[in-house]
């Protein structure tokens, strides 16, 4: 494993040099809130920061993306037929981007890249992205990511993982893509790995004794899906929810989306947008039937999805990585560590 | 990378209207491109996503049967914004065809007496089945084949013409039925789906696979029908509906439990779904 200390002296240079062979997006201060945004040339990312108000997906999984456009005119000899458009699959990094957030890619991923089908334009994003983490030194009381399957120095699905030790950066390198993006940067310090290892092991434990909340998932796996699905709780857990699919669009590995036509004058394109399972449309028939038409049913199919689908299907874990995003910006207080734990102790 | 989204574009060769109060149209499509026909490569049973540039996307059954060559067919309600723009189309005009979506469960079914069972316009997959079946290639591989189908009134029946001419063969026994009819010319049932199941339906057996296909409230009274008859519920095969945008288990919308209608099914024996939450 090799390391390279990145004095914060050199930190914009580095920036600089990586804009020539990379979109850069990080983290930056927008009113009260840090967001992850392109960086113009120059730009700095600000790395003092908790966590990102909405998560980074929308850097591989834009809000609305364009998948194809079309022409409406009958002169034109191809018509009313779709047609692919160029997109900028150049090399991109995510610098900064937590660990927690850089593990739920791998968790989305599963949804985007199956055997039978890959999605196109998930997959180009994800692979043109590199992965540069930030450990967290200073969880947020609403953090559980160790219970949910990674951790504040957590390394899968990074391709370098930052660590901030004051005057200093250590870059853990974890990926040949990593290395060359750190040498594209020019930052050659190479660092003792011993040592630096240490302090990284060091500052590791001190994050996760920080952690002061966990989720319970040991026996979700064991529960039958249609006990819990049929379980009385979910009336008192949904009582409060006002649908407002906020935990959704702020929530890392959620992936739901809608397909919708736009045309203007004689022109076209189809895009995508980001969904919410919290919408009563997402799931309205054509015949005004609704499977989900009670908030109640909305609010289980997320939970359930999230803890007892996802876990099913794959059988590696929840679809949750603990940021904490849905219960901090949650405007009703539903907290999904309780309902995990609910899930997980609840006896038939 | 192939890309999943992209719908084939086709010809809208021929427009029927099929049931009296003209809500049902069936368009048969021609690919514009031969190469695209030999991906589009099917079986009775599976959808696809019929395209409208300027609306959108709408997930149909496959009402042509694989043995037809040459075209597709889409049996399709007006609903809705798609459907609407497409019952006012013409032949001529282009659409786009995605697909083939979905399974189907033709492995299961060599070798067995068949019992169709169908309701209203949810009879274009069954159609589709039957024709794959009747044809030379195919009719030794399957024993017995019933088809039970009901519509409201006469007027009301799919593919009328299809049905007259299953009438007159002597290798598939039609149980045509009506819910109701003035007509002093009806020559076939009168009575619900789940009743004329009742009368003509073969008792199951190991070797008998019933395929259902109709709105909810035929189904739920025609299950009980089925349990009576001694069909076990591995051996009950249905078809669901849910609301689609991508058609192949990705978009999140239309999973019943861990299972995604679009790309899971949507064909599932009943066995398969008293294992699965009932949220559809």
């Amino acid at each position: 494993m090799k390391y390279i200390n990145i004095d914060k002296k050199n930190w914009a240079n580095g920036l600089k040099n990586l804009y020539e062979n990379y979109r850069l997006f990080g983290p930056v201060k927008n009113n009260k809130n840090h967001v992850f945004k392109k960086l113009s040339k120059g730009e700095l990312p600000d790395l003092n920061y908790l966590n990102t108000l909405l998560s980074p997906k929308s850097i591989v999984f834009p809000q609305s993306e364009t998948m194809f456009e079309y022409s409406l005119d009958e002169s034109k000899e191809d018509h009313h037929i779709l047609k692919e458009i160029d997109k900028d699959y150049s090399p991109r990094a995510l610098i900064g981007i937590r660990p927690c957030d850089a593990v739920s890619f791998k968790l989305v991923k599963r949804n985007f890249d199956t055997p039978e089908y890959k999605d196109p334009y998930w997959l180009s994003a994800y692979e043109s992205t590199i992965f540069a983490g930030l450990a967290c030194s200073n969880p947020c009381s609403t953090c559980f990511c160790t219970s949910a399957g990674c951790g504040p120095f957590h390394e899968d699905g990074l391709d370098l993982l930052l660590v901030d030790e004051g005057e200093y950066f250590i870059a853990k390198i974890l990926t040949s893509r990593g290395e060359t993006f750190i040498k594209s940067a020019g930052w050659e310090t190479e660092a003792d790995p011993i040592a630096a290892e240490k302090t990284i092991k060091n500052m590791k434990i001190k994050a996760e004794e920080k952690i002061a909340s966990f989720v319970s998932t040991d026996q979700l796996k064991n529960k039958s899906a249609i006990d819990l699905y049929a379980a009385p709780f979910w009336e008192e857990i949904a009582f409060a929810c006002i649908n407002c699919g906020t935990c959704t669009y702020g929530c890392p590995t959620c992936w739901c989306f809608d397909i919708q036509d736009e045309i203007s004058k004689s022109s076209g394109i189809r895009m995508r947008n980001w969904d919410s399972c919290m919408y009563p449309l997402f799931t309205l028939h054509g015949t005004g039937y609704n499977p989900r038409n009670a908030k109640v049913q909305r609010v289980r199919q997320r939970f359930m999805h999230k803890l007892k689908y996802y876990a099913d299907k794959y059988g590696d874990g929840i679809q949750c990585v603990g940021c904490g995003r849905c219960i901090r910006l949650c405007p009703v207080n539903i907290d999904i560590r309780k309902v995990c734990d609910i899930m997980n102790n609840y006896e038939s | 990378m192939q890309n999943p989204y992209l719908p084939y574009p086709v010809r809208i060769d021929e427009i029927i209207t099929e049931t009296e109060d003209k809500n049902l149209k069936t368009f048969k499509l021609v690919f514009l491109n031969p190469d695209d026909e030999k991906n589009f490569s099917y079986m009775p049973g599976q959808f696809a996503e019929l395209s409208v540039a300027g609306k959108g996307e709408i997930p149909i059954g496959i009402a042509s049967s694989p043995t037809e060559k040459g075209f597709i067919k889409f049996t399709v309600n007006k609903v809705g914004l798609v459907t609407t723009c497409l019952h006012a189309m013409k032949p001529g005009d282009i659409i786009g065809v995605r697909g083939p979506l979905g399974r189907h469960t033709w492995d299961t079914l060599k070798g067995k007496n068949i019992v169709i069972i169908g309701g209203g316009f949810a009879f274009t997959t069954l159609r589709s089945s039957i024709v794959y079946m009747l044809n030379p290639l195919n009719r030794m591989n399957f024993k017995d084949i019933n088809v039970i189908y009901g519509s409201r009134s006469p007027g009301m029946l799919l593919y009328r013409n299809e049905l007259a001419a299953w009438e007159t063969r002597d290798d598939i026994n039609m149980h045509i039925t009506v819910d109701g009819t003035d007509d002093p010319d009806w020559k076939y049932n009168v009575g619900f789906v789940p009743t004329i199941t009742e009368q003509k339906a073969p008792p199951g057996d190991p070797d008998t696979y019933a395929l259902i296909c109709g709105p909810p409230i035929m189904i739920k009274f025609t299950q009980p029908v089925l349990d009576k008859l001694g069909y076990t519920h591995d051996h009950i095969i249905m078809s669901l509906e849910m609301r689609m945008k991508c058609g192949i288990g990705i978009c999140g919308r239309c999973n019943i439990g861990k299972k995604y209608v679009c790309k899971d099914g949507p064909v599932f024996t009943l066995a398969e779904l008293d294992n699965m939450p009932k949220e559809y």
